[in-house]
């Protein structure tokens, strides 16, 4: 199991959390004109990196507030976690 | 490639079976193959079979990073079935199911294909007006599939806890009685042992770290062993399908998930069926060794690891043990996991790729086991022909901007 550091309760248990998928996909600004292509990006196609990935998590048991983690989906090390809104610490992923 | 039957048993008995030919070579890469496939376990194995077979294309390499039936081919819980709702999984799945039943005698290797029946239980009013209507859609498709009422179900699966106050009450299931189990390592080691006997190179130890392309085209791919050249590239990558497809430059709708099963210690048996709950998420079969084989859902971040949390297995225990209450006084031997790969309508992908020569057999996620002749069949023919064969070809990346989406979230219910 993942010991997460949310932001506002400090470290707790992953069973406290709900996992949001892969971070800093922006809704597109105008939908209409999206082609279907630009449409199925946005909703479907995923980074799924082996290494670092920004991924979102909320605090579902706790604070019920979302926020961005770096997390090694191979060794599953959690390297930054930071505020929705906020871009990655460092290098980003 | 020397025939095992009766014969071949007595005659390896008189030496006190010391000598026994290897069941594949071992051959070193050579510089450059029609094809190349990308994984080692049941669906590249099969793919590169069917290519000799079907098509006679025997200038393959079936390239392992590690060693055949490694990754999730030997770590599933082996359940064979066919009842899909929707009419493009019903033919695919039900292509496969047709192949096992003569896959031992095709493949002249016990592959152990045992049809003792899929339970899927319902427990409340919603799963099973579910239930009725997969049924009917799955007969209408020509799979069988039928009803049985909570005393059928007691009748049938005597271990179960069909009571009436039960934490989960069994308000009826659905039998496929042609579904089943299958030995997994053994489908790897028959679809291997039959593809190489054909001329099919297969070398393990040898992970592909890169997709040589010029311009749109594929030319060759570059691994642990050095380069190789080929004009025709074929990932059958489970887990690692989206790793591998980023070396061709795609992104995929796919995403990767740890997946983890138990087993109990070897006990007399006790359970001669399946048992799959979609609503509790567990699904229960018994090994020939006794063991009763178990697993439960996926932990919910993406992870390339093969293991898995505890509280994943302990929230399926809850359940297994409300369901079969003989399990609380048995010990648990071995978990492990395994890495699936999951697209949003939890079907497949299978097919061509804008990259010219690039085809990927991906995406199968929890449930890509029972689908591995099949997979491997139309994977070939697509292969072969340079276009899909009709029963992958709704399952094409393109499906994901068309909106042709083929949801099987809900039918599949635990989706193995
Ligand atoms: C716990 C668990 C239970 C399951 N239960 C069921 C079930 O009951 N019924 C069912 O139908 N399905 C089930 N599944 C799903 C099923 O196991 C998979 O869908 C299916 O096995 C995937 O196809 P495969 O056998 O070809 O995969 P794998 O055996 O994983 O083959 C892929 C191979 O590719 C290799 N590879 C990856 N990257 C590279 C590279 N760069 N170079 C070279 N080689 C590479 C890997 O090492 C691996 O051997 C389960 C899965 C798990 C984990
Ligand atoms: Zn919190």
């Amino acid at each position: 199991m993942l010991e997460i550091t949310c932001p506002w309760c400090g470290p707790r248990d992953e069973t406290e959390f709900d996992y949001g998928g892969e971070a800093h996909i922006d809704r597109p600004k105008d939908p209409d004109k999206l082609t279907d292509e630009a449409w199925a990006e946005y909703l479907f196609m995923r980074k799924n990196p082996k290494g670092p990935h920004l991924e979102r998590w909320m605090h579902a048991c706790g604070c019920r507030r979302w926020f961005n983690v770096r997390r090694d989906t191979f060794t599953h090390e959690i390297t930054a976690v930071y505020r929705m809104g906020e871009k990655p610490p460092g290098d980003g992923a | 490639m020397a025939k095992y039957s009766i014969f071949s048993l007595l005659r390896n008995a008189r030496d006190d079976h010391q000598n026994w030919p290897r069941v594949w070579r071992s051959p070193e890469p050579k510089d450059a193959y029609d094809v190349v496939i990308i994984g080692g376990g049941g669906h590249g194995l099969a793919t590169a079979y069917y290519l000799a077979r079907e098509h006679g294309i025997t200038s393959v390499a079936v390239l392992e990073k590690g060693w055949l039936g490694g990754g999730n081919t030997a770590r599933n819980t082996t359940i064979v079935r066919s009842n899909y709702l929707w009419d493009e999984s019903a033919a695919i799945y039900d292509k496969s199911l047709k192949l096992w039943e003569g896959l031992s005698q095709e493949l002249n290797f016990n592959v152990m294909f045992s049809q003792r029946g899929v339970l899927n239980l319902a427990h409340n009013q919603h799963d099973l007006r579910d239930l009725s209507r997969r049924i009917n859609a799955i007969r209408l498709n020509g799979v069988d599939s039928e009803f049985l009422t909570p005393a059928e179900i007691k009748a049938f699966c005597p271990i179960l806890n069909t009571s009436p106050k039960a934490r989960y009450p069994i308000l009826g299931a659905s039998l496929q009685r042609r579904g089943g189990n299958a030995r997994h390592d053994a489908v790897a080691w028959g679809y291997a042992r039959a593809a190489d006997a054909r001329g099919v190179d297969i070398i393990q130890n040898c992970e592909v770290t890169g997709i040589r392309r010029k311009g749109r085209k594929v030319v060759g791919v570059e691994t642990t062993r050095g380069v190789i050249k080929t004009g025709k590239v074929a990932s059958v990558a489970a887990g690692h399908t989206s790793v591998v497809a980023a070396m061709a430059g795609l992104r995929l709708p796919i995403e990767s998930h740890p997946l983890q099963a138990l087993v109990s210690e070897p006990i007399k048996p006790v359970l001669d069926t399946v048992v799959m709950s979609g609503l509790v998420h567990v699904y229960v079969s018994q090994s020939d060794r006794g063991e009763l084989i178990m697993g439960a859902g996926i932990d919910a971040h993406n992870s390339y690891a093969q293991r898995s949390g505890l509280h994943t297995i302990e929230h399926m225990m809850a359940s297994i043990i409300e369901l079969f209450p003989l399990v609380s006084r048995l010990r648990m031997m071995r978990q492990w996991a395994g890495v699936v790969d999951i697209c949003p309508d939890a079907s497949p992908i299978v097919g061509k790729t804008p990259v010219e020569g690039f085809y990927i057999n991906g995406g199968w996620g929890t449930g890509g086991f029972k689908a591995t002749p099949g997979s491997g069949w139309a994977f070939a023919y697509t292969i072969a022909n340079d276009r899909p064969h009709p029963l992958n070809e709704p399952f094409a990346l393109e499906r994901f901007s068309s909106g042709r989406l083929i949801d099987e979230h809900g039918a599949a219910g635990v989706a193995h």
